[in-house]
């Protein structure tokens, strides 16, 4: 059995550049088991692109990534896949074309000894999935075009945790939700949270974030700001963080955190 | 999962419906838009008829058009894969064009007389074929990687292809025509000699009945097996004698065009036949291409639908950026759909110019648009992630029916293709009203 001290992920000195704008420079974060770290900065702070190289989405000019203290190699989304890293992207990342149960199981359908794609047990196992995250949830045969943005939602968590995934990075999840909706992925984080899954939320408003994360790091202009843990800090000072970058005393530097 | 049975209440939504078609519809579960377009197929065919005094409508003139449509029918089951997907294909006439040549010189030249198998040998149709498909699927692959890898828009790739596989057909022969094909070859573009007769006719009509009373059967299996809503019995028996009807029907007609006089008498000279005082009747029965046509509609439709491939090739179209982050390689799904309509250009190729019997430079040129503009007055849509194959089949079908009657009718060919650019343009603005609407 691995230590339970070793962290679920450690990345260390991430950078990437576009063009010569360093949009992540030299970032440093970490998550464990059962954690739920908040990923706060304003638009344009380089979270998202920090979090879019742990998935894969992205490829790091420079930075180790490790994952159960060994390091991991990302080049893609099927290798972050393959780490148990599941992300549920701020653009809802689903098909519109295709119903539900075909966006669960995207890129890992179930097959029958024939070859065939296996529909009524991946619908089946859709509803059961959909079933225990959103009871109300019907419209199986339509496309997701038709569903409502957090019927969508619900379909894009529900591919996150049906494939066992261990590390959960959800960016912005809840921006596209009504008050209840949001509620319901509240209650969602904390039962993955209880099975020892580490979650990454990326938000840009602390509000959605500071009440369901055990700690934040902030970052501004590609650079960690500093992190806390959510029992240090209030919520103004970790506003403080975002807007000008002015660590408090609960928190600790890094390396973009301003003097004073 | 314990409230599991809350969810899936076995209930199929027809029993909500009140009007009685609604009810037939919803419970069929059939698609309307492709019952809408089958009744303008109707409506054209029936007003073709009066129009040509009747002459549209008979046995001859419908054998006729299912073998002139099989060619551009082979193709528009890969454009639709192609335009799901975002991309284009305008060189498909000029693959067409190319792999015929190089078919015709292979079973002309290359294979009878280089290699000294002899004209005839029966290897040669074959050996041909193969070649053509390997030549088909080498440009598709080649264009397919230009796209995914290089990124160079579908658009002029292949318009880049339209230019390069048609001069390249010109090129292998100088610019000369070749013919005539193989005998064998030749049965692939039909006529009396290329078609099943009546007997073998009937038996793919009862094979393929029994296909779709066993594919109705083993959805409603499958659909019990997992609990789910089935349609009501009444829907599946209606559906079950719609298929088969169609399908006896088609039969029916191929089997009621019988051989050209001479062709038959010649025929019972050569086997010691008596004719009658009528005249000998000898069904033609389907056409080899017709069947060709069919199959691949039929394989294409399976990978389409019950494929991971297929399924990626929609899931590509709607969401290419969340194919990508569902770890689809996305890439290489593309060049296989390009090294698939390579293929499918290959059949095509072979269709047209055992027909014609003969391989000439200018063979399937126009052939990409007619392709494309099938597909999308088959309800494929240009923005991607939408058509079926059924449909854009139904699409040829329509393009082909609005061509030979407008022969029949004695329409001069400039009128023709005002006419054809004209109906294409309102299907499609049709089409935008009807996806509208039904939001």
């Amino acid at each position: 059995m691995l230590d339970a001290s070793t962290p679920l992920v450690e990345m260390t000195d991430i950078s990437i550049a576009f063009g010569g704008i360093k949009a992540v420079d030299h970032a440093s974060i970490s998550l464990n088991r059962g954690e739920v770290v908040g990923l706060l900065g304003h638009n344009g702070a380089g979270k998202s692109t920090l979090i879019k190289i742990l998935s894969g989405a992205y490829k790091r000019d420079a930075g180790d990534i490790r994952i159960n203290g060994e390091t991991a190699t990302i080049n893609n989304p099927r290798d972050a896949k393959s780490y148990g890293i599941e992300t549920i992207y701020q653009q809802l990342a689903v098909a519109d074309n295709v119903d539900a149960a075909a966006n669960l199981f995207l890129g890992r359908e179930m097959i029958t000894p024939l070859g065939t794609l296996d529909d009524a047990a991946m619908e089946s196992r859709a509803r059961e999935v959909m079933g225990r995250l959103n009871p109300n949830f019907r419209r199986f045969k339509e496309p997701v075009k038709a569903l409502s943005g957090g019927q969508r939602q619900s379909v894009a968590i529900a591919r996150a945790i049906l494939f066992n995934a261990r590390i959960l990075i959800m960016d912005e999840p809840t921006a596209a939700l009504g008050p209840q909706e949001t509620a319901q992925v509240g209650d969602l984080i904390k039962q993955l949270k209880s099975d020892g899954i580490g979650i990454f939320l990326i938000s840009h408003d602390i509000h959605d974030v500071f009440d369901l994360a055990d700690r934040v790091v902030v970052m501004k202009n590609g650079q960690v700001v500093g992190e806390a843990r959510t029992s240090e800090v209030t919520k103004d000072e970790v506003l403080g963080m975002i807007i000008m970058g002015k660590v408090p005393p609960g928190a600790r530097p890094g390396p973009g955190a301003i003097a004073g | 999962m314990a409230d599991q049975h809350a969810i899936s209440t076995p209930t199929h939504p027809s029993s909500f419906a009140q009007n009685p078609i609604q009810r037939f519809l919803v419970a069929t579960e059939i698609d309307t838009r492709l019952l809408g377009m089958i009744g303008a197929l109707a409506i054209i065919w029936v007003g073709f008829n009066i129009f040509s005094g009747g002459l549209f409508l008979t046995p001859r003139n419908l054998w006729n058009l299912s073998v002139q449509t099989a060619s551009v029918a082979v193709m528009v089951t890969g454009m639709v894969l192609v335009i799901v997907t975002r991309n284009i294909d305008l060189s498909v006439g000029s693959i067409l064009g190319l792999v015929a040549m190089v078919m015709g010189i292979t079973q002309t030249e290359i294979l009878p007389v280089q290699l000294g198998l002899g004209l005839g040998h029966p290897l040669i149709w074959m050996l041909s074929l193969l070649a053509g498909l390997v030549v088909g699927v080498g440009i598709g692959a080649l264009q397919g990687a230009i796209i995914a890898y290089l990124r160079v828009p579908a658009f002029i790739v292949t318009l880049g292809g339209y230019l390069v596989w048609r001069g390249a057909a010109w090129w292998v022969t100088m610019g000369r025509t070749v013919a005539p094909m193989d005998s064998t070859f030749q049965l692939i573009g039909g006529g009396p000699a290329g078609s099943i007769g009546f007997t073998w006719s009937w038996v793919v009509a009862v094979i393929a009945c029994c296909a779709i009373g066993a594919g109705i059967f083993f959805g409603r299996q499958q659909r019990r097996r997992f609990n789910f809503p089935q349609r009501p019995l009444w829907a599946e028996l209606s559906l079950a004698i719609l298929g088969c009807g169609a399908t006896i029907a088609a039969v029916w007609v191929a089997n009621a065009y019988p051989w050209p006089v001479r062709i038959a008498e010649n025929y019972a000279k050569a086997n010691g036949l008596a004719v009658p005082d009528g005249g000998l009747f000898i069904s033609h029965g389907i056409a080899i291409p017709v069947i060709i046509a069919v199959a691949v509609g039929v394989a294409m439709t399976f990978l389409s639908r019950r494929t991971r491939f297929g399924r990626y090739v929609y899931a590509m179209g709607g969401n290419p950026e969340a194919a990508e982050l569902a770890g689809i390689n996305t890439r290489w799904v593309t060049v296989k759909i390009f090294m698939l309509m390579g293929g499918l250009c290959a059949i095509a190729a072979a269709i047209s110019s055992a027909r014609l019997n003969a391989a000439t430079n200018a063979l399937g040129t126009l052939d990409e648009l007619y392709v494309i503009a099938a597909a999308v007055i088959g309800g494929t849509s240009l923005a991607g992630g939408v058509g079926t194959i059924a449909g854009a089949l139904l699409g040829a079908v329509v393009m082909q029916s609005l061509q030979s009657g407008m022969v029949l009718m004695g329409l001069d060919s400039p009128l023709q293709s005002i006419v054809v650019g004209i109906v294409l343009v309102f299907a499609v603005w049709l089409d935008t009203l009807y996806r509208r609407n039904k939001q």
